[in-house]
């Protein structure tokens, strides 16, 4: 059974139900609608993708509560919260854990009296709700620093306390809001493994909001892509990051994406070019292929493998021990990923022309 | 092979010019920040120490002609001490209506949308341009034993307000309220909303989260409010005079008490200013504390 059926409806630029604009949002970004639908499974964790303004943390809020929805509906374990219309149960009505991007943890509380406000709204007594308070900052390995004031933890500490706060509550749906965005890269990495193993343990559903694939990946069961408001992708990790649909998801994951059209091993792009892959599709399809399977040449490739077109170099950037070029020309932009010997003996610049080749069986084509 | 990477570094170095704008942007903060050392024009120097002047000179000219070798005796003399007493007491009692009251009215300000509510706000701020005189007499049309709800009072509990020590309170209540709702007001605008939602998704209902979020929040505000609150009541003299009179030991606060001395005994009114100048340093200090506290 889904705990989670939504369909979430929120038009922004248009005042709705006595909401003020939401944090976060340029009021002078013009009317925006944010329309999907969700279903999250008791003990799924659904990861919640897609760029800044994509609205995103829009739909949190709406689940939480804090903002009302223009139409559609939430059900939350068979229970209607907000039909858009005459149903709304405010948020501190809904049992929905919410972890903010930057935590908001009650600067004049202890950790412990943080983690304790929920229970005490929940009507248990100052020491109930300290002994509960207490054993879920055992559990996310900080019963130590119970005294502590938020503004004297580092951040992954106040990560650990807001997700303990949350959790306290016993949520019927835990919704997270980019809850490692505020972590330097290190922290991240141990607060990623730690959260993991946390929402594995929640027995509700999960939905995490992040704009970071690396995080959607471990975290999530499932991840849900949207852009300007619509779900433009759905599926686990494996499918998004072999067969993305569009060019978001496709530099999300790392793949040169194109669309065109489709007949048994020949992709024709509307540039006119022609790409063979290995796999057959017939009608309108994707074509993709990593960076590192595009070949570059100073002169024509020898033998003239299918798959080859001349291209002008628009940008070299360097990341670790790979240099990436970006073309124009052929099937459209494309990324190189060399060797910096390579480049170096290419002497790749901005302006220069080169010619650029793919494997037929290094690229993959599938139906859009 | 060394010589490969050099160049595989200086091409990653000066290949991405495309990407130039954030260094452009990045040098235009910076040459906002600097800012050009100037010499201050002429014609701006003189009025500025003329001004400094003004305001600093009556105060060290009341330090200069000071009794202070009398300053004990006189300081104990009953007059004064009930005066103070009395002051004391009533900007103390104003200033806590002011809180519970003006908090509330803050926060309607701060945090409801309602319609009207800019003219609500320019309504509450009516006392601080009033001249205090204007605002005693007001009062007592409305408080008075044959005014518009003073008539009532008297007829109904046999209650007359007028001057008695309670309507020392109402009037300073009156002209120092503004100040605290004000200061408060900005406080809440200035405190970060979202702990409030914060409240609400842990299951806070609305006075809950007043009472234990936002107030905590805000508490650095509503402390500078009620100090400058209370400094004003205790000066309050205009209002007071009009609304309460002038009766020793009822409603006679310390800057009538001033202002009558000064046809007496002049060195006594010097001491008593001495006083209210000593009260009003300590608040002044108390604030920057607070101030300080509260940015840090």
């Amino acid at each position: 059974m889904n705990a989670l059926v939504a369909r979430l409806v929120v038009d922004r630029g248009v005042p709705s139900r006595g909401s003020r604009p939401a944090p976060g949002q340029d009021p002078a970004a013009g009317p925006f609608r944010l329309d999907i639908e969700l279903t999250v499974a008791s003990g799924e964790v659904v990861a919640l993708l897609g760029p800044n303004g994509a609205g995103k943390t829009t739909a949190l809020r709406a689940l939480a509560g804090l903002t009302p929805l223009s139409a559609g509906r939430v059900d939350l374990a068979g229970v209607c919260l907000d039909d858009g219309d005459a149903v709304f149960v405010p948020p501190e009505r809904r049992g929905v854990g919410l972890v903010f991007q930057d935590y908001l943890l009650f600067p004049h509380l202890s950790a412990l009296d943080n983690v304790a406000f929920g229970p005490r709204c929940r009507g248990a007594s100052a020491a109930q709700a300290r002994a509960v308070a207490r054993q879920w900052l055992a559990r996310v390995g900080l019963a130590d620093l119970a005294a502590r004031r938020p503004r004297e933890l580092s951040g992954g500490q106040a990560q650990r306390v807001a997700l303990a706060r949350a959790l306290a509550l016993e949520p019927s749906l835990l919704l997270l809001d980019e809850p490692l965005a505020a972590l330097d890269a290190r922290t991240r990495l141990d607060t990623r493994a730690d959260l993991h193993h946390h929402l594995g343990e929640h027995p509700g559903p999960t939905l995490v909001v992040t704009h970071d694939p690396l995080d959607a990946f471990v975290l999530a069961d499932r991840l849900v892509i949207i852009e300007e408001g619509r779900i433009v992708q759905e599926g686990d990790a494996a499918t998004v990051t072999a067969r993305p649909r569009t060019d978001y998801v496709a530099r999300l994951v790392g793949l040169n994406l194109y669309r065109g059209h489709g007949d048994g091993h020949t992709i024709t792009l509307p540039t006119g070019m022609e790409i063979s892959a290995a796999d057959t599709v017939h009608g309108e399809a994707f074509v993709a292929f990593p960076p590192a399977a595009v070949a570059l040449y100073v002169q024509p490739p020898e033998g003239s493998p299918r798959n080859t077109w001349q291209a002008r170099i628009v940008g070299v950037t360097r990341h670790g021990d790979y240099v990436r070029v970006r073309l124009d020309g052929g099937p459209g932009e494309a990324s190189a990923d060399v060797t910096p010997a390579g480049a170096a003996a290419l002497q790749v610049e901005p302006g220069q022309q080169v010619w650029a080749a793919v494997k037929a069986n290094q690229t993959r084509a599938y139906p859009a | 092979m060394h010589d490969t990477n050099v160049s595989g570094a200086g091409l990653a170095g000066a290949g991405p010019s495309s990407e130039t704008p954030p260094t452009a942007t990045t040098s235009t903060v910076e040459a906002r920040r600097r800012r050009r050392p100037g010499l201050v024009p002429a014609p701006l120097i003189l009025p500025a120490v003329l001004a400094l002047l003004f305001l600093v000179m009556p105060v060290v000219g009341l330090l200069v002609r000071a009794p202070w070798r009398q300053l004990p005796q006189r300081l104990v003399a009953p007059a004064v001490l009930d005066a103070l007493r009395l002051s004391l007491v009533a900007a103390t009692l104003a200033t806590a209506i002011c809180i519970v009251l003006g908090v509330p009215l803050a926060w309607m300000l701060a945090r409801i949308e309602f319609p009207g509510r800019r003219l609500v706000r320019a309504l509450v701020t009516v006392p601080l341009v009033l001249p205090p005189v204007v605002g005693g007499l007001s009062l007592l049309l409305l408080l008075g034993r044959r005014g518009i709800a003073g008539q009532w009072l008297y007829k109904w509990f046999h209650v007359s307000i007028p001057f008695t020590t309670t309507a020392v309170v109402i009037a300073e209540a009156f002209v120092a309220m503004p100040f605290l709702v004000i200061a408060v007001e900005g406080a809440l605008r200035g405190a970060d909303d979202r702990y409030e939602e914060a409240a609400a998704t842990l299951g806070a209902g609305r006075w809950t989260t007043f009472r234990r979020v936002t107030l905590p929040l805000v508490a650095p505000g509503i402390a500078a409010g009620s100090v400058l609150c209370w400094a004003r009541a205790l000066g309050e003299f205009g209002a007071t005079i009009t609304f309460a009179g002038n009766f020793p030991r009822k409603t006679q606060t310390m800057p009538m008490n001033v202002y009558l001395l000064l046809e007496t005994d002049p060195s006594a009114a010097i001491v008593l200013s001495l006083v209210l100048l000593a009260v009003s340093v300590a608040v002044l200090a108390s604030l920057r504390e607070r101030w300080i506290g509260g940015l840090s």
